[in-house]
């Protein structure tokens, strides 16, 4: 082995603006880093994705011809946006799986002991997995086309609609990375569905509060994924069987509150639990 | 505070719940040097190196990196240094040539350096055949190589390896070591923690070892191995009745006087020209007819070294 004749250190320039300039270049660098594993692992993307799958085939054919929408409409209509919703709540699992992986292998902590932003540690885990869940989102809009599903809003609503399914997976990422850092190991990562399937499913996805005995229809309608999954629907002209309560008739309006009220409490707190790993 | 020492820490404590994992660290390492950290599980090597490397934040003492505070200049420490943790800490996901490029870009090398900096690595390590390969494929030893490529990727001032052969065979033991002999030549300062005096020995200028969060001799290998006598020769006999001819027979190659285990029927004594006093216990055991169960040469090793130091044992298995 020949001796060392590698490059040495740029020294640290310390100004805002340079600062700057490497959060955003790092964050780039583990971005790349999160879409590698998404291409690399293609059997994950199918697992992901075939859950959604199999839920469309058991709500959309098996339970569907029971399924009514209260005010009336197409139960598979009505189905597609939960779907879209349901898939974004469940996202949270994958940011935190990515999460306890790094910590728990030392990644994080080569991380840390590197000249980088220790921003992008985290903002780069955001992005990859919003750039994953609008691959996600793609690839479920694409199926519901062929079975059907269409958008009747116009393509500014459309874009609006999945603008807002990813403002949900956004505000997610940071519950995702605060539990990420506070399970010890992989298996209790996995048990975390114990939470995710009662958030994602006791909501309107994928059937009508109205419908349900009022106690769990007042917690499916202010499950924030019901805010979005309604909202999208009014945006692609889908029914929407909006029931009476307020939180149903402001469904626009809480679409956006819900994921910006989700970030400054869970933002704050995950970063603080970062920072903490020094403690 | 000197900046004479790439590693320099004074009274370092740290605190996890109940434990004292560092109690009044003092460590100096020069410029150009290699510093093996020595002792048992749970004696605080790793909480010594992740505060030197900027990971924890100490609840007390100081320390210098590269001349850099590592608590109020982490960032400048950062620039300074590669670490190579307990486990090697790779992406499992990634290839082998993907993990240093990423690291690359990370240590702010720019795209084309760090691709070129990245191959030159793999080839130094050995692990151009498999460069494209995913790392989930990789043995423990590539694994443990290529985590000490992502630590070397900006030929660091100050190299941080912790416990870097544990868990390796002989070979992948013999690669770490030349890799790490390498940097040294090319002028990096390297403090390596161990629980294998042997280990230590090889590679080490000094050796400092560490018991229960304190440094508790600071001191050259040979040194340290002159203190506790060296290699020592064993004989185990038969017949606890035959223990005096056989300290007879080793008092004639120690200059020491032998000791004598009546419970386990031995007789040991430190030896210097360890061949030639083998031989010649092992001729004088035959000549008085002296029934051996087992004769042979012991090299010290960590156990030596506390019992020497402290009076008790290291509690960590010491055998590499
Ligand atoms: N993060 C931690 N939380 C709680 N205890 C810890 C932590 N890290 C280390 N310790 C404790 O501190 C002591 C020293 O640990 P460590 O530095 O890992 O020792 P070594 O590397 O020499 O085996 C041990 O008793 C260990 O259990
Ligand atoms: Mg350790």
């Amino acid at each position: 082995m020949s001796t060392l004749t590698g490059p040495r250190p740029a020294e640290a320039i310390d100004t805002a603006g340079h600062r700057l300039y490497w959060a955003v270049v790092d964050c780039w660098t583990v971005v790349r880093r999160g879409l590698l594993h998404y291409v690399r692992q293609p059997t994950n993307i199918a697992w992901q994705l075939g859950f959604p799958i199999v839920t469309v085939l058991l709500f959309g054919y098996v339970f569907g011809s029971a399924m009514t929408v209260p005010g009336g409409g197409d139960y598979r209509e009505f189905l597609m946006p939960g779907l879209f919703g349901m898939t974004m709540a469940f996202g949270f699992m994958n940011t935190a799986y990515a999460v306890v992986l790094d910590s728990t292998k030392g990644v994080v902590d080569r991380f840390r002991s590197m000249p980088m932003a220790s921003s992008a540690v985290v903002t780069g885990r955001g992005v990859s997995d919003l750039i994953a869940a609008s691959i996600d989102l793609l690839v479920l809009a694409g199926m519901a086309l062929v079975i059907g599903w269409r958008s009747n809003g116009g393509l500014p609503a459309t874009l609006a609609a999945f603008g807002l399914f990813l403002l949900l997976r956004f505000a997610l990422i940071w519950i995702g990375i605060l539990l990420g850092l506070m399970v010890p190991n992989e298996e209790a990562a996995g048990s975390l569905f114990a939470v995710a399937f009662p958030f994602g499913m006791i909501s309107s996805a994928f059937v009508a509060p109205s419908l349900m005995p009022d106690w769990l229809g007042a917690i499916a309608a202010w499950n924030p994924v019901s805010s979005t999954v309604t909202a999208a629907r009014e945006l692609f002209g889908n029914p929407a069987a909006v029931g009476d309560s307020w939180v149903e008739q402001h469904a626009m309006l809480m679409a956006v509150v819900w994921p910006l009220a989700i970030t400054a409490v869970f933002l704050p707190l995950a970063v603080r639990r970062f920072q903490r790993l020094s403690r | 505070m000197s900046i004479d020492y790439a590693v320099r820490a004074e009274g370092l404590q740290k605190r996890y719940g109940r434990t004292q994992a560092l109690a009044g660290c003092d460590l100096a390492v020069p410029y150009g040097s290699v510093c093996g950290l020595l002792g048992p599980n749970g004696a605080g090597k790793t909480t010594a190196v992740r505060v030197l490397s900027t990971l924890v934040r100490p609840d007390g003492g100081r320390a210098e990196v590269a001349g850099f505070d590592v608590t109020r200049q982490p960032r400048q420490v950062r620039h300074r240094i590669g670490l190579a943790g307990q486990f090697a800490a790779v992406d499992e996901v990634l290839t082998g040539r993907q993990n240093l490029e990423m690291f690359g870009r990370l240590f702010h090398l720019g795209t084309r350096p760090a691709k070129r900096r990245s191959a030159e690595l793999l080839e130094q390590f050995d692990l151009a055949g498999a460069a494209d390969q995913g790392v989930k494929t990789y043995s423990g030893g590539m694994r443990r190589r290529l985590d000490l490529a992502s630590s070397m990727l900006l030929a660091p001032a100050v190299l941080f390896l912790d416990e870097p052969t544990t868990g390796l065979d002989p070979r992948g033991r013999n690669e770490v070591w030349r890799a790490v002999r390498s940097l040294v030549s090319g002028g990096t300062t390297v403090l390596l923690t161990t629980q294998y005096l042997d280990e230590a020995d090889q590679l080490a200028d000094r050796v400092a070892v560490i018991d229960a969060g304190r440094v508790i001799a600071d001191d050259t290998p040979t040194a340290l191995k002159n203190a506790i006598g060296g290699a020592r020769i064993e004989v185990i006999v038969g017949e606890a009745g035959d223990l005096p001819a056989a300290a007879k027979a080793v008092a004639r190659v120690t200059t020491a006087e032998p000791e004598t285990d009546q419970d386990d029927r031995r007789v040991h004594a430190p030896v210097s020209d360890r061949v030639a006093a083998l031989t010649e216990v092992a001729r004088a055991l035959q000549d008085q007819g002296v029934a051996v169960e087992d004769i042979g040469l012991r090299r010290p090793t960590l156990d030596d070294v506390f019992l020497q130091l402290t009076g008790h044992h290291a509690e960590a298995e010491t055998a590499p």
